[in-house]
């Protein structure tokens, strides 16, 4: 039975993925005339064009800045908080991971307006900063909890033996931890990068200029302008997804375990 | 929450968990590692979340000067019919999702934890959902559901023919089903991952004693993955209680209100009234019920945890 299912939900993901990609190749008089469910007999690029033209560049690249700002330091200062987590004891340590764990359940969108407000009182407002910021905050709690359930596992005679041989800490956490760590933080990194490169809210709401447009948003107003224009506005769904399917093409086995880790058990 | 066995590279059994006084080391030499992450997530996680409650209490547009007001923002929500209809609504969408995602992503979690190549295969294409935004989602449900010229109007099904998105019933109906496109194949790799951990000696011994494949997956499945319920149903929860982006492209939030979920009349309120104190209300409200929904989950689980709520995000 469950695999009758597994066909049928075959079919519930694929045909619309199939129509947005034949219909973005279809030119835009023939898309209200053909068969939806045909490809096009003479397809065209000239949707793709139509948005390769309309500054689709610089806003992928601006999604770039935004996920490679908040991954790269959220991923290096949760480490340093999972390691000091595990190697430490004491009250402070203590009261920051029981900190960061009840972070797991504050919602982003329940934040928004201090946010808002706390941005523009940082002079931040209509910048990507003012995404990264926000961002790296909100990708901790879930980081710090993987990570240190990872760093855990490193066998405690490595840390002795490191500890007997003079290294500090510090030269601990990055020479010892960080390398046996690896598949984790990269799990983390691929995790927090999907997060971020997807987030629409954030760039909704603290960036108002069209150069600053993530994907997600220019996706939307992109729509709102060429709303007549099918074909182009399914290019630009087509177009906004092939980056991260590329990458998933790459890494596909640790994304999936990426996804898993944090909610697997 | 741990972490799947899948994603471990060293094996199971060779992680000494040896005495934490063992382990330790003087706090001062490490302690400060943790400062750059706890500084951040109080200063843009922790200091918003009080300073929404205070927003609450307070009259202010959005642009202009802070005023306090007291009470009044709570008074008048509370006794808003718009509130009231957006509580009931995302109650309505979070059930409604929960019912048909659960039995859709365990069906598909089971399915896909088998070893054929071909599983293999089709849990890569299920994976596509995960890959798109919401808001790239949203924009390719609106054109296909389009009356006039989308997929369902062109294939000619009589029944398939609607005004999908503009009449008040059926766009809930369009709302659960886009949300569960997008959501189902995550929580079915969450169930993959709990259906891998069983055991296989139970199936075998199972099968020795005769119990079929219907009753082996109510006799041993189901009970074995309770806690991937629990952790799955939590997500989900939250999850559709915080799904704004979807919504928020999809409908606006109409016809009318039809589909104006608490966060959607949060923005709304705050964004696009400029009413901020009324929407930090909304939102300290949307903050209380997912609080009180994870604890009652994770009571009815039997298992003290936290969850997470990054799905919604």
């Amino acid at each position: 039975m469950a695999g009758v299912f597994g066909w049928v939900w075959l079919a519930v993901i694929i045909v619309p993925i199939y129509w947005v990609v034949i219909t973005s190749l279809k030119p835009s008089n023939e898309y209200f005339t053909t068969n939806p469910l045909l490809p096009s007999t003479n397809p065209t690029f000239s949707a793709y064009q139509l948005v390769l033209e309309n500054d689709f560049v610089r806003y992928f690249f601006n999604s770039v800045i935004v996920t490679l700002g908040t991954v790269v330091p959220a991923v290096l200062i949760s480490f340093m908080a999972a390691f000091a987590i595990v190697r430490g004891s004491g009250r402070f340590l203590r009261f920051t991971n029981g900190f960061l764990l009840m972070g797991l359940a504050i919602p982003l969108q329940a934040t928004i307006i201090p946010v808002y407000l706390m941005i523009i009182r940082l002079s931040l407002y209509d910048s990507l900063t003012a995404l990264i910021l926000p961002s790296i905050a909100f990708s901790i709690p879930l980081a710090v909890l993987v990570l240190s359930n990872f760093i855990r596992d490193v066998p405690n005679e490595l840390f002795e033996s490191m500890r007997l041989d003079g290294t500090s800490e510090w030269g601990t956490a990055w020479r010892l931890a960080f390398p046996l760590t690896r598949p984790a933080v990269a799990t983390v990194s691929i995790y927090t990068g999907l997060q971020v490169w997807n987030g629409f809210l954030l760039p909704l709401v603290l960036t108002q200029s069209q150069d600053l447009r993530v994907l997600p948003l220019a996706l939307w107003s992109f729509q709102g302008q060429y709303s007549v224009n099918v074909p182009a506005v399914l290019a630009a769904v087509v177009l906004s997804t092939l980056p991260i399917l590329a990458f998933y093409i790459v890494g596909r086995r640790q994304l999936v375990s990426g996804l898993t880790a944090g909610f697997g058990k | 929450m741990s972490v799947s066995a899948a994603t471990t590279r060293a094996p199971a059994t060779a992680a000494p968990t040896s005495p934490p006084e063992h382990r330790s080391v003087k706090t001062g030499s490490v302690a400060w590692m943790a400062l750059p992450a706890l500084l951040f997530f109080a200063f843009f996680g922790g200091v918003p979340l009080v300073g929404v409650l205070v927003l609450s209490f307070t009259q202010w547009d959005g642009i202009g000067a802070i005023s306090w007001l007291g009470v009044g923002n709570w008074t008048s929500v509370l006794a808003d019919p718009v509130m009231w209809k957006a509580l009931g609504l995302t109650f309505g969408i979070m059930i409604f999702s929960w019912l048909v995602q659960t039995p859709l992503a365990l069906l598909l979690g089971v399915f896909t934890a088998g070893t054929q190549k071909y599983r293999a295969f089709l849990a890569v294409l299920y994976f596509l959902p995960l890959l798109m935004s919401a808001a790239a989602i949203s924009i390719a449900y609106k054109a296909l559901l389009d009356p006039n010229f989308g997929l369902a109007a062109s294939l000619g099904i009589p029944w398939l023919v609607q005004n999908w998105l503009g009449s008040p019933t059926l766009v809930l109906f369009v709302v659960i089903f886009v949300l569960s496109w997008m959501y189902v194949p995550f929580h079915s790799l969450i169930y993959q991952g709990g259906v891998r951990q069983i055991p296989t000696t139970m199936y075998e011994a199972a099968s020795i004693d005769g119990a079929g494949t219907v009753r082996q997956f109510f006799s041993i499945t189901l009970p074995q993955l309770k806690y991937t319920v629990i952790t799955s149903s939590t997500l989900m929860v939250v999850g559709s209680m915080t799904a704004f982006d979807l919504i928020f492209v999809l409908t606006g939030g109409g016809p009318g209100d039809a589909t104006r979920v608490l966060a959607l009349d949060m923005y709304l309120r705050g964004f696009r009234a400029n009413q901020m104190g009324p929407a930090s209300v909304i939102a300290v409200l949307i903050v209380l019920i997912g609080l009180g929904l994870a604890q009652l989950l994770q009571r009815l689980g039997g298992k003290d945890k936290t969850s997470s709520q990054m799905e919604g995000m």
